[in-house]
């Protein structure tokens, strides 16, 4: 069987270094029976991975699956396939990003984060919080209140981000990888 | 040895505590720390899933950084800046595309990074492996005796393969525990995950995965757990609160660095290692400590009607 390259199966395994061990996929179960996400995902990998063989790209790509990866690599480490599950599932919230079918609000998380990373050079822990708080949550973010005024009280929140001196090599360097990224 | 540091984003907010105490314990055990100049953040778990080779350059500028420094090595005492770091340096030598592609972003910043040149290191790791933890149980002058200390490992100290330790059952920190003089139970869930940035993403989610490490602890009569990661110090110390208003439970579990138990028992005062740090107060942790200090349990003498008890063939851990 002929692979469609631009289907979310055909990028995996063009684009994702160790992507094409996914073909090896036993369906085995180890991975979501090891994933500490696992119980409030709505796919669990195994079922995700074989909707993927089975072509169901949108459905995969709408899947909270991946957004509730916490990244702990157990599954990775567990496959007996040595599938690197991890990066697959961060390569989905990469697929899911481009085609705009994520109905998740942690791509804003994510997003607001790098932000300040390529703003500052450094993460900003407090402006991460409040921005997404704000947006997402604001009654949520009332809930937070205590929290944050706890740690701040501790010395453990700074209410302004660290900015490295050569923020505009940083950038220079990044914004050439998203070049060559997107050269593909 | 000259090491570069790199103490990553939370060494500047969320655990000073971690990162003044990682120097403390260095510069007791003579690990000579250099701060790597300029560094940037690693990106944690964020960059990569939304755009990997500005992610990868991201981290091999602080690679770079370091090699120009002089140092083959580097540091860090985040287990996520840790796993990050090394996951770049192997990913560039495996894959030589890989590798162009970020040497080629780099050059953009007048930067060049050669694949292995610069080891990345967890804190632990070198502590353990490298000054050795019978080296620094023999510097303690205040044993931990009297606690109970819970080794929590999150997920980075084994995972992915082919870090220092064993992917599901690591050892490091149990044996340095139990060289500080602290009783370490075997704790089932030392490598489950902390939720990692769920408690941001799904409160529900993360909070029901804390609950679990917590709840283990404190049924294994854990006066503290002992961490080796500002993610999960922060996810059980900070919302063990929140989590208690959800599940209607009472949990006042420290969660607390090694660093700071390592300085403790090298006889530091506690006064300057940040416990105050912690919004689960680590008070009665240390008055426990200091009453069972005071007043020492005598050994128990031998029945000499007893049989005598044989050795463990691995040497054992009986203290």
């Amino acid at each position: 069987m002929t692979l469609n390259p631009n289907s979310v199966y055909g990028r995996i395994i063009s684009e994702l270094h160790g992507g094409e061990k996914l073909r090896s996929c036993l369906q085995c179960g180890m991975c979501g029976g090891s994933c500490p996400s696992g119980p409030d995902m709505d796919h669990t990998p195994r079922k995700l991975f074989a909707m993927i063989a089975a072509g169901q790209d949108d459905e995969v790509l709408r899947s909270n699956t991946f957004w509730y990866c916490v990244s702990c690599y157990l599954c990775t480490v567990r496959c007996p396939q040595e599938i690197p599950i991890t990066d697959i599932m961060y390569h989905l919230k990469h697929q899911a990003i481009q085609a705009g079918l994520y109905t998740t609000d942690a791509v804003d998380f994510s997003e607001t984060f790098i932000g300040h990373v390529e703003n500052y050079g450094r993460a900003f822990e407090f402006g991460l919080a409040t921005q997404f708080y704000l947006a997402h949550h604001p009654l949520g973010g009332l809930k937070m209140g205590p929290m944050a005024l706890a740690m701040l009280s501790r010395g453990r929140l700074n209410l302004r981000p660290t900015r490295i001196k050569a923020v505009r090599q940083l950038r220079n360097i990044l914004n050439k990888a998203k070049e060559i990224g997107a050269r593909g | 040895m000259k090491y570069a540091y790199y103490p990553g984003c939370s060494a500047e907010s969320s655990a000073s505590a971690y990162d003044a105490t990682s120097q403390m314990v260095a510069a007791a055990l003579g690990l000579e720390l250099e701060e790597i100049k300029d560094w940037n953040c690693c990106g944690a778990t964020e960059y990569f899933s939304i755009d990997s080779l500005p992610a990868y350059a991201l981290v091999a500028r602080n690679l770079a950084l370091a090699g120009r420094q002089g140092t083959s090595e580097v540091i860090a005492p985040c287990s996520a800046c840790y796993v990050n770091l090394k996951k770049v340096d192997e990913r560039m030598g495996d894959y030589p595309q890989l590798n162009s592609d970020v040497n080629e972003a780099l050059a953009a910043g007048n930067l060049s990074y050669t694949p292995g040149s610069v080891r990345a290191r967890h804190l632990l790791d070198v502590i353990c492996n490298e000054v050795g933890c019978d080296a620094v149980s023999e510097k303690v002058v205040r044993p931990l005796a009297g606690l109970t200390l819970v080794p929590y490992y999150g997920c980075y100290i084994g995972r992915p393969e082919g870090g220092f330790d064993d992917v599901e059952n690591p050892q490091t920190l149990d044996r340095l525990l139990k060289g500080l003089g602290a009783t370490v139970p075997d704790y089932s869930l030392k490598s489950s995950c902390c939720g990692g940035h769920m408690t941001q993403i799904g409160t529900e989610v993360a909070l029901g995965i804390l609950r679990g490490l917590i709840d283990l602890a404190a049924k294994l009569g854990a006066d503290a757990m002992v961490v080796a990661c500002p993610m999960c110090q922060l996810n059980l110390d900070v919302y063990q609160n929140q989590l208690n208003s959800h599940f209607g439970t009472t949990y006042r579990m420290p969660i607390v660095y090694f660093t700071q138990m390592m300085a403790l028992a090298l006889g530091m005062e506690a006064a300057e290692l940040k416990f105050e740090e912690g919004l689960v107060p680590a008070g009665p942790m240390l008055e426990k400590w200091q009453a069972a200090e005071a007043s020492p349990q005598p050994r128990k003498k031998k029945s000499k009607k007893a049989l005598p008890m044989p050795e463990p063939l691995d040497g054992g851990d009986s203290g």
